[in-house]
């Protein structure tokens, strides 16, 4: 039994990750939960929909509500020309196809379970409430987020329309 | 559940409610054979199904009824109300037992010993009412072979061709044995059957026929072969076609860009192909509608009989189809609305005879296609709706108030029992009257999309109209392009489309910064998409340029539209989670091109339309202008005689219309045009009656109390909305003062000296009405010199409802005083060129009679120079001069004051 076995037993449960960036920050979603990646195109918006749906899409006949992540955590959209390159992460829930818009989609990252930490108490209230852990990685910190709240919760305070 | 049971479940609740139906209509016409022996036919054949699948308390139950209704059918009994409801008493016991089969698959605990007694009684001719034509029993000439005489207790039960000999209660015949088997062969059984139901009537008599071949009367054979469809297998074919149409309408929208001719000729075919399979889909999912009105002559039956009255339901349109969802939907307001016209809509019989109409009231239901709808109406000859009964209803739930309801015609006062706790009736019975009821049916029969109408005649009757789609799953929609995107809006909604321009026919005018468009005879709101959607429209090239105008419940409004891009059958698909507190939508679906579209939910949208100013303090929008808009006052500008403009405040105009000249008439020296079935006098504000000759003439429409006053003016200019600062001056009777507006003077007018024109006792007849609770009109001195503002003063203080005495100079007013004469209330100027109002005030304060009476000053002085001639102390109080709306404020606030003192 080599060492490297042995501290592959000892690590635990090994958790597969979709990584993801808003900005330069990292973030996570478990790849258990996604369907598919996909280039958001022809997003109909919706007028009087909360802030953070951008809009409908239509992927292969079904109709996708897009999310815009960056209002979840309360941050400004991207600007026109860096809109462009803008990936959607496919998921579902509740039997209703959600696309998450991203900036862009980072790689596939195998973590143990037990390097998970709790999020800091100091960290935004607002990605507090949709973060469910944290991984420390090489030179930066991989923030998981939590779809059930990233689709639930309304963002805390009031954006400018 | 055991497949044998659930069929039986399914069939025998089908069977139920045919016998329901029919037992109603023996009750009436008690010599009809062909509806007794349907109705023994089927019980026969639930009691021989109950006895094979070993249900004995359905069986017994079913055994004494049959034995009743073979007395009946045998002439050994006449049937009679009271034994048609024990009938009807114990068919709804089986209902029960039913119900409690279909939880449990078993049957309830307990017997029915009481109901089978008073069954067995009734049917020995015992003393249950029997009635006086009993002797009748022996006649059995007409009686068919195989019904032989009565043995004991024993009803005939039925000749089984088979066994070719009659059968033992209990016992089933062959046929029904196959036929049991049979159906038990059945993949969904489970399932309730979806075939057309007048098919499996038919299929159900069919059978009995065979087995009673040797009736007189058969009718000839037919057998409908049907097969039995698990609900959900239709749903899922039912989206798969919806998915196909709309993959079709994607490939159509691509070849017709492409060009391609190869394609062209199987893509139409496919097209066509995919028509016909959703067509025959569809088909599949309707059911006539009379399967929703079955129970109905039940219902009916029962609430004439609680409310005594006499009441007969006739029914057309029963095989008019509509979707099997539509029908689930519809079933329960129908209900309700056809026990309503029977509760309330119908008279008592004796009203009835009094009135001159027949005993028996009559209840109309129809069924019709029109279009992509079908309409159902309800209608009943009753007394009408009771108008004023709704309208102080109405009033005292403040559902309206009652300047709303004197501007209501009959038909809209009729449409407030769709309001919520809106119940007219004198009693509440336990049909009806509990103020839920209209509003409900109205909120269902909108939720499906459908309308709901109504038209009342006093003393002629009611009819409601109920319009409704065939189906939810595909509708028809127009595509329209607005500012911040396109949107569907469903075609139902839509009545018409309008197309303005700047120049054209139709243009789109502004009140106090609401959009409005005068559409034919009346003034149509329009809503622009940013009004909808809360969202400032871009700026954008295009000029909106359609208005889609659309009709939900009373409302009638347009929406502002750039353009109108398409027609399409579109799939609606439903809301995300997240989406559906939205109310303007209704579901979205996809387009041809393969773009994502919300639907607009016409319902939400008219809700809109009419909180319109919610809105705009929802999104913040122009907030600053508002605040600026509120001490703006918006006026009419137009030309009438003379070429200085004129001006009147907009908010007394009730509407604006364009007369021929030809309609007007002149009678007894007065003009007058045809308005709204009545005759409105018509007044030109530039003084002479130069009316136009050619063209149309422009016609400003005052409204109080249901009488209008047209004002003639020449030309309508515009509608300004400018901080009014009228400068009083004595340009004449009708004249106010004039007004800087739009940069330039313009007369304002005084309004009522022109309805005082047009009717001479406007103001008296008003201020009748208005003081109806106080014998006497307050009495106000007004000392004035300037004629001109008499004038202006008095016509407004009558309307107010004082009584006025105007006078010159305060030397008039000591005359006044000396003749004895009292008022409530004196209103002075305090600048006269002959008198001093000062002087006049302190006078007053010394005099024995007129001591006690309030002294209002009107003054254009500011509050120092009133301090300082000592105004403020010698008046009770100040009023500005220019100012009415104070005026009359503060005159009502200070004889309350007075009043209270004393």
């Amino acid at each position: 039994m080599s060492d490297q076995k042995d501290d592959r037993a000892n690590s635990g449960p090994i958790r597969e990750f979709v990584t993801l960036y808003i900005g330069d920050q990292i973030f996570g979603l478990p790849v258990s939960d996604i369907r598919e990646v996909f280039h958001p195109l022809a997003i109909t918006r919706v007028p009087l929909a909360p802030p953070e749906i951008r809009g409908v899409l239509n992927l292969r006949g079904r109709i996708v509500t897009a999310i815009e992540v960056r209002t979840c955590l309360n941050l400004p959209p991207l600007e026109e020309d860096e809109a462009s390159s803008m990936m959607a992460i496919g998921i579902e829930v509740d039997d209703e196809a959600y696309g998450l818009i991203v900036d862009r989609i980072g790689d596939v990252l195998q973590l143990p379970e037990r390097d998970c930490e709790a999020i800091p108490c100091n960290m935004d209230p607002n990605w507090q409430a949709l973060a469910s852990g944290i991984f420390r990685l090489d030179g930066q910190l991989l923030i998981i987020l939590d779809i059930q709240r990233l689709l639930g919760v309304e963002p805390k305070t009031e954006i400018a329309a | 559940m055991d497949d044998l049971l659930s069929d039986f479940l399914a069939e025998t609740q089908e069977s139920l409610e045919v016998v329901d139906a029919e037992l109603v209509k023996f009750e009436q016409q008690p010599e009809d054979d062909e509806t007794l022996n349907n109705i023994f036919r089927l019980v026969h054949t639930i009691k021989g199904t109950c006895g094979f699948l070993g249900l004995p308390r359905l069986e017994a139950l079913a055994h004494a009824g049959e034995t009743l209704l073979g007395k009946f059918r045998d002439k050994a009994l006449v049937a009679t109300p009271e034994t048609v409801s024990l009938i009807l008493n114990s068919i709804d016991k089986i209902k029960e037992i039913l119900d409690h089969l279909t939880e449990t698959q078993v049957e309830p605990e307990g017997n029915d010993a009481e109901i089978i007694a008073l069954l067995v009684a009734a049917s020995e001719g015992a003393q249950y009412e029997a009635p006086p034509a009993a002797p009748v029993a022996e006649v059995v000439a007409e009686v068919p072979a195989e019904t032989s005489p009565v043995l004991e207790d024993e009803a005939p039960i039925g000749y089984d061709v088979d066994l070719d000999r009659e059968l033992r209660p209990g016992e089933v015949s062959l046929a029904d044995l196959e036929a049991a088997f049979m159906a038990a062969d059945g993949p969904d059984l489970e399932q309730l059957a979806v075939e057309a139901d007048q098919a499996k009537k038919e299929e159900v008599i069919a059978k009995d026929k065979e087995k009673t071949e040797v009736k007189p009367s058969a009718e000839p054979l037919k057998l409908v072969q049907t097969v039995r469809v698990n609900v959900d297998s239709l749903e899922e074919l039912m989206t798969m076609v919806s998915e196909l149409v709309l993959t079709r309408n994607q490939l159509l929208q691509i070849v017709r860009k492409s060009n391609d001719e190869e394609l062209k000729i199987p893509l139409q075919r496919l097209s066509s192909v995919t028509a016909e399979l959703q067509d025959g889909v569809m088909q599949t999912r309707m059911q006539p509608i009379g399967n929703a009105w079955k129970k109905l002559p039940r219902i009916v039956r029962d609430s004439a009989k609680l409310a005594d009255k006499k009441v007969q339901l006739n029914m057309s349109g029963e095989n008019t189809e509509l979707d099997r969802q539509v029908l689930e939907l519809i079933g329960d307001p129908l209900t309700h609305m056809v026990r309503n016209s029977c509760d309330h809509g119908l008279e008592p019989s004796d009203i009835r005879i009094a009135a001159g109409k027949p005993e028996a009231g009559q209840i109309n239901l129809s069924a019709y296609h029109e279009g992509g709808h079908i309409v159902i109406e309800v209608a009943d000859d009753g007394a009408g709706l009771p108008t004023s009964k709704i309208k102080s209803k109405a009033i005292k739930n403040a559902t309206i108030t009652q300047a709303e309801a004197d501007s209501m015609s009959d038909n809209q006062i009729h449409r407030l029992i769709f309001a919520a706790g809106l119940s007219t009736a004198k009693a509440v019975t336990s049909l009806s009257g509990r103020g839920v009821g209209m509003d409900v049916v109205r909120s269902n029969i909108e939720k499906i999309g459908g309308t709901v109408d109504l038209n009342s005649i006093d003393g002629q009757g009611t009819t409601f109209k109920i319009k409704i789609p065939l189906t939810l799953a595909i509708v028809s929609a127009l595509i329209v392009d607005t500012a911040v995107g396109k949107f569907a809006i469903p075609q139902l909604a839509v009545v018409e489309l309008v197309r303005c321009t700047e120049s054209g026919e139709h243009k789109i005018e502004t009140i106090n910064g609401t959009r409005v468009l005068r559409l034919r005879d009346s003034l149509l709101p329009i809503a622009d998409i940013s009004d909808i959607t809360g969202e400032p429209a871009p700026e954008s090239a295009d000029k909106p340029s359609f208005v889609v105008v659309m009709v939900v419940g009373e409302l009638r409004f347009g929406v502002l539209v750039d353009s109108i891009s398409d027609t399409e059958e579109i799939v609606v698909k439903p809301l995300s989670n997240r989406l559906t507190s939205i109310p303007i939508f209704s579901g979205n679906t996809i387009l041809g091109d393969g773009s994502v579209i919300m639907i607009l939910d016409p319902n939400g949208v008219a809700k809109q339309v009419s909180t319109g100013d919610e809105i705009e303090q929802n999104t913040n929008r122009d907030e600053t202008n508002i605040d600026q808009t509120s001490d703006k006052t918006a006026m009419l500008l137009f030309f009438a005689g003379g070429t200085e403009p004129k001006a009147v405040p907009l908010s007394l105009v009730t509407r604006l219309e364009e007369i021929e000249p030809d309609k007007i008439e002149i009678s007894s020296g007065r003009h007058m045009v045809q308005y709204r079935n009545t005759l409105m006098p018509l007044v030109h504000a530039g003084g002479a009656p130069t009316f136009k000759e050619t063209g149309q003439q422009p016609v400003l429409v005052f409204t109080e109390n249901g009488r209008s006053v047209g004002l003639a003016v020449d030309e309508i200019v515009d509608i300004v909305e400018e901080v009014l600062n009228i400068e009083m001056s004595d340009g004449g009777p009708g004249v106010i003062g004039s007004a800087v507006l739009k940069g330039e003077a313009t007369e304002v007018l005084d309004v009522g000296h022109f309805l005082t024109q047009g009717f001479h006792d406007w103001f008296e007849r008003k201020s009748a009405q208005e003081n109806h609770e106080e014998p006497t009109a307050k009495r106000i001195l007004l000392v004035d010199d300037n004629a001109f503002f008499r004038n202006m003063v008095r016509p407004l203080l009558s309307a107010a409802g004082y009584d006025v005495t105007a006078i010159e100079s305060t030397s008039e007013a000591w005359a006044l005083n000396e003749a004895g004469v009292n008022f409530d209330i004196i209103v002075s100027d305090i600048e006269m060129p002959d008198d001093n109002g000062v002087d006049f005030a302190k006078k007053l304060a010394e005099d024995l009679n007129w001591n006690n009476i309030p002294r209002l000053a009107l003054s254009a002085l500011e509050q120092h120079d009133l301090e300082k001639i000592g105004a403020i102390s010698a008046f009770t109080d100040v009023v500005r001069k220019s100012d009415r709306e104070s005026l009359i404020s503060t005159i009502h606030y200070v004889l309350q004051s007075q009043g209270e003192a004393a």
